[in-house]
């Protein structure tokens, strides 16, 4: 037997019933489990994070001295996912990140949305992320955002809601991809008593979905990543190897007669299609940062005669940003004439006065969020800060409303965890990777975070979270 | 192949091979320390400062050469570039930025040495002769990992190709230096019947072909005791020793013509061949006395331009293109 320490009232586990019952998805994993020794568990634990260690999937964090690596902490208790679940969440997705692109060509063609008058326009053509050189052009199909990372969270009344969009440059699927390969070497066992989705097709929906992203015949698809040093660096090798591409940097190409080439040792090759792993911001140093040394000088202007593909394009920031987020209910229905079927979390944008003054008096229950943040900086979670810290940040909103939105405290859901003592709930998210080609495709699963520190909610690998196996299981 | 990434594959297996040479000229250095009768230890000492040109940096540190400064010197600071760990710590960059192109066995064999490397950097190494064991050891399994398990593709040659060109360049580099030390030269290498070494001199050759891994190899090829002329005949012209020049030049031969030719402009990759059948000249059609005749330094010298050309062309063939 383990000590299973039951979650807390009030929030919804995936495992277990505030009575210690189990729910049926785990009942075969709550059987498995309770008929291992804790040793023989700790044997497989240690012997995972050595694996990880040999393999090299580490990641640098941000500020630490010298890029040092360091290991996402995995956690050997699945997360599952029902299949009724998944096949709601998968409608959803493809549901939700259609209306993402479509609202992308409408705001940098013909900006039906913003005349209908469903998004101010100062709230598209102001922000940051807004790039006017993308004003007009057609790019392939259509699509902008090719590959979508969307975090849901699961709130105590057991619905799940989306927390954000990622259409940047969103990683971590090489963690669902090794994280399986990692359950499945470990816990053989347990795959033959669930039937559960593989994921490991990933890499050739993603090579396809690039492929096609191109009008070129037989396109060369590249992954340029910012190199060694990134933080996601593992992902970008990885993702090229399994596809069989070329890993490049900026200083790997170059632009002759309006086309892109990488150096080679048989001399210059066309390029098709880039898998950019870098910020819209680095990616030319002759159209934006002219300091960067990661980007392609006159990239753009190939881009933009449409002779290379940019995956994803240039310009999606704005459909990601926080202050966006809370009109994607509106394009769902705007663009595609249906009801939402992925819900957001409500929230109050504090650059609308009476938005803002609920913000102010209640700061201490919600979240507060800069509007451009990301990886869990410059956020306050009220509940668990101090009271001088609410009172530092309402200063803060005060000075520069429009650059925050807040949310209610949700609860995620919590997923047993190893701890040091025993297994105890830990707040959890999800997030799946959406591929937008032809069709709007996606393997089942995704990258379940989990904070390691009891009650936090904060799953970010860059603040301490780890990472889980995530099961979809098929009926 | 991208440019950089061959270039990568080159310095990775490059540093390698040095960090191992070095040791094997640190580990030369060391025994001869320890005889009694060494003669001029402090030339003896500064010889491995002397092939990698760190003299000048080690005496900005260090005012007293002594064995023990010099073994942390060269051997364990990472604060010198050219230290044995400084080599593994570049191997194991250049492996990090292209690991996507070598297997995972491979990765592994020259992540763990980093790791470890690190460690004894930390720590400190107590004992030098079980250091020298240990990085032989980490270049023997990446050597046999990358044999074992990487496709015979240009990455390969690539990684070939760095590792001979590296070792000629510290084969020859560690004769020069010891030969000069092993005065007088002249009489030590005087043509056929010359008199027996003098006990130093012994001492001086055998430590020098310990140190490559061919004192079998003499023993084997001459049944006779050891001279200068023969150990120099051995090193540079017998294509069976591996750490001959000869064998070397022998290797970087072969690989050339498997990497695949620029399209349409092949001029490049002709260059590259034609620096290394210059070398070869020298060694398939060399014989020992000319050499000595020549003397040996000179023809040394000859030699390391030769082959730091054929390394500046190999750079703009395969890694600068455009």
């Amino acid at each position: 037997m383990h000590a299973l320490t039951l979650p807390a009232a009030g929030h919804y586990d995936e495992m277990l019933l505030q009575s210690g019952a189990i729910r049926p998805s785990y009942q075969a994993f709550a059987d498995w489990l309770h008929a291992q020794t804790p040793d023989a568990l700790a044997k497989k634990r240690s012997e995972a994070d050595l694996l990880f260690h040999k393999v090299g999937i580490t990641f640098a964090v941000y500020g630490d001295e010298a890029g040092a690596e360091r290991l996402i902490p995995f956690d050997t208790v699945p997360r599952i996912v029902p299949a009724d679940d998944w096949r709601m969440l998968e409608r959803g997705l493809r549901q939700r990140v259609t209306a993402l692109n479509r609202f992308l060509w409408d705001i940098y063609h013909d900006h039906e949305i913003v005349k209908a008058g469903l998004i101010p326009a100062e709230q598209v053509f102001a922000n940051a992320q807004y790039q006017p050189a993308m004003q007009g052009l057609d790019l392939p199909l259509g699509v902008y955002a090719h590959i979508t990372g969307v975090d849901l969270i699961r709130h105590s009344d057991g619905g799940y809601y989306v927390l954000e969009d990622n259409l940047r440059v969103p990683s971590g699927v090489s963690y669902m991809l090794e994280n399986r390969k990692m359950m499945m070497r470990l816990f053989p066992e347990l795959f033959a008593k669930y039937s559960i989705a593989p994921v490991a097709h990933y890499p050739a929906l993603l090579l396809n979905t690039l492929r096609q992203a191109s009008l070129a015949d037989n396109p060369t698809v590249v992954v340029l990543t910012p190199g060694p040093f990134n933080s996601a660096y593992f992902e970008h090798a990885f993702l090229a190897q399994q596809m069989g591409v070329e890993l490049v940097e900026g200083q790997d190409l170059f632009v002759k007669d309006g086309f892109v080439f990488m150096r080679t040792t048989v001399g210059p090759k066309r390029v098709d299609v880039i898998y950019r792993r870098i910020d819209d911001a680095f990616l030319d140093p002759l159209a934006f940062r002219s300091d960067s040394m990661l980007g392609v000088p006159g990239l753009l202007s190939v881009y933009k005669q449409g002779h290379v593909v940019l995956a994803n394009a240039v310009g999606t920031g704005v459909a990601d940003d926080k202050s966006i987020y809370p009109y994607v209910p509106d394009m769902v229905r705007f663009y595609l004439g249906e009801e939402p079927i992925l819900h957001n979390v409500p929230t109050w944008q504090c650059r609308k006065p009476q938005d803002l003054d609920h913000v102010l008096n209640n700061m201490a229950e919600l979240v507060v969020k800069e509007v451009h943040g990301a990886g869990g900086y410059g956020m306050l979670v009220g509940p668990a800060s101090t009271a001088a810290e609410v009172g530092d940040f309402k200063e803060r909103v005060k000075a520069n409303p429009s650059n925050y939105i807040a949310q209610p405290t949700l609860c995620l859901s919590s997923c047993p965890t190893f701890v040091e003592r025993g297994i105890a709930p830990r707040h959890i998210d999800l997030r799946p990777f959406v591929l937008s080609g032809r069709e709007v495709n996606m393997v089942a699963g995704g990258l379940t975070r989990v904070a390691l520190k009891a009650g936090s909610l904060v799953v970010n690998s860059s603040q301490g979270g780890g990472t889980k196996d995530t099961w979809i299981l098929e009926n | 192949m991208l440019s950089r990434t061959a270039a990568q594959l080159y310095w990775m297996s490059r540093y390698m091979e040095r960090a191992e040479n070095l040791v094997r000229m640190l580990d030369v250095t060391h025994s001869l320390s320890l005889l009694p009768q060494s003669r001029g230890a402090a030339t003896e000492l500064a010889a491995p400062l002397a092939v990698t040109g760190t003299l000048e940096a080690y005496q900005a540190r260090h005012p007293r050469l002594s064995a023990e400064q010099l073994f942390r010197f060269m051997g364990i600071d990472l604060e010198n570039p050219a230290s044995v760990l400084s080599c593994i710590r570049q191997a194991r960059e250049n492996a990090h930025a292209v690991r996507g192109q070598i297997t995972a066995e491979m990765w592994e064999a020259i992540n763990t040495s980093w790791l470890e490397a690190r460690e004894l950097a930390r720590k400190g190494v107590a004992e030098p002769s079980s250091f020298f064991d240990w990085v032989k050891e980490r270049s023997h399994l990446f050597r046999g990992a990358t044999y074992g398990t990487l496709q015979r593709n240009d990455a390969y040659c690539f990684i070939r190709l760095g590792t001979f060109v590296e070792r000629a360049d510290n084969t020859a580099r560690l004769l020069d230096v010891k030969s000069q030390l092993i005065a007088p030269a002249v009489d030590t290498l005087a043509p056929v019947d010359a008199p027996s070494e003098s006990a130093p001199d012994f001492y001086a050759w055998n430590a020098l072909l310990r140190s490559l891994s061919a004192f079998e190899a003499y023993h084997a090829a001459y049944r006779d005791s050891l001279n200068g002329r023969r150990v120099t005949e051995l090193l540079i012209l017998r294509p069976d020793v591996p750490r001959s020049l000869r064998a070397c030049c022998d290797e970087i031969r072969m690989v050339l013509p498997q990497i695949e030719a620029r399209g349409g402009d092949e001029d490049a990759g002709r260059k590259v061949k034609q620096s290394a059948g210059r070398l070869a000249l020298r060694l398939e059609y060399g014989a020992v006395d000319e050499i000595l005749d020549q003397g040996l330094h000179p023809w040394l010298t000859g030699f390391l331009q030769d082959s730091a050309r054929l390394g500046r062309d190999i750079q703009q063939a395969y890694f600068e293109a455009q």
